[in-house]
């Protein structure tokens, strides 16, 4: 099975602004530590998914992978080839290959292009149809999204548009480039709840049709355990759990991960859940707790998590934690 | 006597494009201590029925037709003076956005305190701070922090605050706007498990307002489903779960995804929310509904007792509809 | 009721988008209204010289006439006819401030696109300078500038150019900043377009409004200043009929009595300076989502 997509020790650093004073008399700098040493890879043609809470990095790791935003430091592979310094010609030819779907179809949609131009822009971009050719594609596209007839759809604009058809137009703009690799940043979530399964089997038949593999980005467990292959769970930054959906869902190991599951709520007047209860809050991502960036919250804290930084071990086939219970 | 009672309840938005009927014919009660979880989507017309509640729809939006009794007053007839006595003291709104909803120049004590103060002009200054500094403790944060500005407290936090000043004043009944929606889900469990606290201890009743239909189910006694400003169906959460009779009820709980099932087969309901300037005539979701008949698109469906405490707004459920093929 | 609505249908087809113009509440009656104004003045203008009575420049008549049947709004101290001067005289100005209008569209713009898409040391760079021109009284600028370049149309659109593509440049630059942050500019550079593309077709339209905003209200400006230039000396000469002028000297007669001299181009002035306003006003307004209408 062949890795399309393979992150290896990504770190994502954003300095912080000083003020005037602090710039004259201090040489600190404070950084937002959004990626703070992520390794992953994705197998083609699975959909793996980074699943956590705001703020642990998920968005900003699904951004370094299709180079919106630069790595502070480590390497991303696209097939074996390492892009993480490309810039040009060659970065313009790899967007052909990899695609990214928002979370807001309000705002991923030019409001002064009409639908047609937009979606049919990406061709345009690397100079693949122009003219009536192109007109047929985004014809074809806007069909295969279920935005039918597409005749009726080329010559709206977004504000005419509920959500769900503007997320349906930001897929079919994805997919025109018959790309490899799509990473969808919380797709469904500014979505009515009704709709959200329309545009998830979409995507998983596209997986299908057009050979796609998905990084699928989401706060919402249930949807990822719903769709996905993988998952991995992160935490200010980090990769704390990891493995294929059977395992993880059955067999929690981390601390938070348990924690996190049992907050989930169900819809069944019935079960009573008991959730697991977690101290504090999740700490501001520029001071980091030291060790176990997790310790100050958990409630099987030993001496050695403040001190030491966990590695990510494999505790059963394909099932990574990052924890010194293990 | 119920401590709300909604009869007919019409509200309009008055546009310069047309007028928008958010809210037409919803009428239940609630008791004193109950739990009502309002659930829709966009356009649903759940919020502007929480903000009628308070008299607080904005313009242009107007409270059309119908009655709301509070204890037995109806609410509609007072006087604006009248109503504000009303607002905060018996009847308490939790906004959904806790990071845009506090005032972020005033002290966070000073919110309470001037909240006691306005309500209750015969406090004295200590008692109105004793009685911050209790609900402080009953919200899970450090009294110290009565002099901290909103910005240094999270979202979570904030959200908590927000509750306090809801109940500070022990109302009879506190109606939540989304309020989990902008925070995580282990805030989220958290908060609502507050609610239900602080409801147990002060014996609120709560009006729960979210597009999330699993937190409704979970911690409402009943649940009303709104779609496009009508009430569809009406049922204790129970019997909801276990017997949902509207397309659109069972449409919506087919698409939810349940963390703890595995090998879901999940359906969505076809089609898009309506135009509110101009939805569909007769039922209002006949366009999406796969048991629609001719009927359904001329002639509004009423609310029908199906029995056990249960209403359907759907013809299948009417003498002919249920002969009907 | 009915009078109304026939009114308002011949109008409706007179004007495209007048309809959607009158839905838009008291914003849409302030654009017709100054459109209104506006469309009055500049077609009086431009048929001036075949309706005007008199000669504007060379017909003299008795010298500080009062308004009378003859001469309905007097003479000046030249013997002018005031009339003849008021239809044929706006002409001036409203070259003078379309020309600058163009001018700054023409550098402002583009400077303020650029800048704040390029960011970093060239844009802080660049904003200071411009923001030291913005400082300036303009007035003040346009004069110094005027008094370089000599009188004439040309000249003085430059000069007040210069003062105005500070607004131009600001306007854009900070729209372009949020702009730029977007999902749908970020979605679009994820799809692989080059920088010009991206600024063309993605930052440049939904800017367009904010301009269109800017460029009425710096017509109502400039056409201010033209006045002032030319009543200080530095416009144009006694030879070209412009309102302008007229006001300069009627005010050096208003003493002696003789009010029509300075006080019907006043009026003119004023009327012009209000079309653009409220159309630039009411365009404003209409882009304000928070107004309810």
């Amino acid at each position: 099975m062949s890795e399309i997509i393979k992150a290896e020790q990504l770190k994502k650093y954003f300095p912080v602004q000083k003020s005037f004073l602090e710039q004259l008399f201090t040489r600190k700098m404070s950084y937002v530590k959004a990626v703070d040493d992520v390794t992953f890879s994705v197998k083609k043609g699975e959909i793996f998914t980074l699943a956590g809470e705001s703020g642990c990095g998920k968005t900003t790791t699904g951004r370094l992978v299709v180079r919106l935003l630069k790595p502070t430091s480590g390497a991303i592979y696209f097939n074996g080839e390492d892009v993480t310094k490309l810039e040009g010609e060659k970065l313009r030819l790899l967007r052909r290959k990899m695609q990214i779907i928002f979370q807001d179809p309000y705002a991923s949609l030019n409001p002064r292009m009409r639908l047609g131009d937009a979606v049919g822009h990406p061709l345009e971009i690397h100079g693949l149809a122009t003219g009536e050719e192109k007109q047929k594609i985004v014809l074809d596209v806007l069909d295969k999204v279920g935005l039918s007839p597409p005749e009726q759809f080329i010559d709206l604009f977004p504000h005419q548009l509920s959500g769900g058809q503007r997320q349906r137009a930001a897929l079919a703009r994805s997919i025109i480039l018959k790309p490899d690799f799509i990473v969808a940043d919380e797709p469904v979530s500014m979505i009515d709840v009704s709709l959200r399964t329309t545009i998830i089997d979409l995507m998983l038949g596209f997986r299908k049709k057009l050979g796609l593999t998905y990084l699928f980005i989401t706060h919402d467990l249930a949807v990822a355990k719903y769709i996905s292959d993988r998952i991995a769970i992160m935490y200010l930054g980090k990769i704390i759990e990891m493995g294929s959906k059977e395992r993880l869902f059955l067999n929690p190991m981390h601390p938070y991960t348990q924690a996190l599951l049992s907050a989930i709520p169900v819809p069944d007047p019935k079960r009573k859940r008991k959730m697991i209860e977690l101290k504090g809050e999740v700490p501001s991502a520029i001071n980091i707790p030291s060790g176990c960036r997790f310790h100050p919250r958990c409630s099987y804290k030993k001496d050695e998590c403040a001190e030491k930084e966990p590695q990510l071990i494999e505790v059963e086939k394909d099932h990574y934690v990052e924890c010194s219970l293990y | 006597m119920p401590l709300l009672e909604i009869s007919s309840l019409g509200v309009d938005y008055r546009t310069s494009r047309g007028t928008v009927h958010a809210v037409e014919d919803v009428s239940f009660s609630l008791e004193k201590g109950e739990t009502l979880g309002l659930a829709g989507e966009s356009g649903s017309g759940k919020s502007t029925l929480g903000l009628s509640i308070m008299r607080l729809v904005p313009y242009p939006g107007v409270i059309a037709k119908g009655r709301i009794k509070i204890g037995g007053k109806d609410i509609l007839k007072l006087p604006e003076q009248e109503m504000r006595l009303i607002r905060g003291r018996k009847v308490a709104y939790v906004f959904q956005d806790p990071m845009i909803s506090l005032n972020p120049v005033k002290r966070i004590g000073a919110h309470f305190t001037e909240l006691i103060n306005t309500h209750e002009p015969t406090t004295r200054k200590e008692a109105a701070f004793e009685r911050t500094s209790d609900i402080l403790k009953n919200l899970g944060l450090l009294p110290e922090r009565i002099n901290d500005y909103p910005h240094q407290f999270s979202g979570g936090m904030r959200q908590r605050i927000m509750i306090g000043l809801a109940i500070a004043l022990n109302p009879d009944l506190v109606i939540a706007d989304e309020p989990t929606t902008a925070l995580d889900v282990i805030v989220q469990a958290k908060i609502l498990d507050l609610l239900e606290g602080l409801r147990k201890t002060y014996g609120m009743a709560l009006i729960l307002i979210s597009h999330d239909v699993s937190i409704l189910l979970e911690r409402c006694d009943k649940i009303i489903v709104m779609y496009a400003g009508h009430m569809v169906e009406y049922a204790n959460s129970t019997e909801l779960h276990k017997n949902p009779k509207h397309p659109y009820t069972q449409g919506l709980l087919q698409s939810i995804p349940n963390i703890e099932l595995t090998d879901q087969k999940l359906s969505a309901i076809p089609g898009s929310p309506p135009n509110m300037l101009n939805p569909p005539k007769g039922c209002r979701f006949w366009p999406r509904c796969s048991h629609a008949k001719k009927k359904c698109s001329s002639k509004e469906p009423p609310l029908i007792d199906v029995g056990n405490n249960h209403f359907v707004r759907c013809f299948l459920y009417t003498e002919e509809g249920a002969n009907n093929e | 009721m009915n009078k109304v609505k026939i009114k308002r249908s011949i109008l409706a087809h007179l004007i495209p988008g007048f309809t959607s113009l009158t839905k838009k509440g008291s914003s849409g009656w302030m654009i017709i209204l100054g459109l209104a104004i506006v469309l009055a003045l500049v077609v009086m203008t431009a048929i001036g010289p075949w309706i005007a009575p008199h000669d504007p420049v060379w017909y003299m008549g008795p010298i500080r006439d009062p308004p009378s049947f003859q001469f309905p709004m007097g003479t000046n101290h030249l013997g002018q006819d005031m009339l003849s001067r008021i239809l044929v005289g706006g002409s001036i100005m409203l070259q003078v401030a379309a020309l600058s209008v163009l001018v700054c569209f023409l550098i402002g713009v583009p400077l303020g696109l650029f800048s704040s898409y390029v960011g970093g040391l060239f844009d802080s760079t660049l904003s200071l300078v411009i923001d030291a021109v913005y400082a300036f009284p303009g007035l003040v600028i346009a004069i110094a500038i005027a008094a370089m370049l000599g009188p004439g149309v040309i000249n003085m659109a430059l000069s007040i150019s210069v003062v105005y593509i500070p607004s131009y440049f600001r306007i854009v630059r900070s729209q372009v900043l949020s702009i730029k942050e977007l999902t749908y500019v970020e979605a679009a550079k994820a799809t692989g377009a080059k920088w010009h593309t991206v600024l063309s077709r993605y930052i440049f339209p939904n800017v367009i409004p904010s301009i269109v905003v800017v460029a009425t209200i710096n017509f109502a400006d400039a056409i201010l200043t033209a006045a002032g230039l030319t009543f200080i000396g530095l416009g144009v000469t006694y030879d070209i009929p412009d309102w302008g002028w007229d006001l300069k000297n009627g005010w050096s007669y208003l003493a002696s009595r003789s009010w029509w001299i300075i006080t019907f181009p006043g009026l003119m002035i004023i009327l012009l300076a209000l079309g653009f306003t409220l159309i630039g006003e009411g365009l404003s307004e209409l882009q304000n989502p928070k107004l309810q209408r």
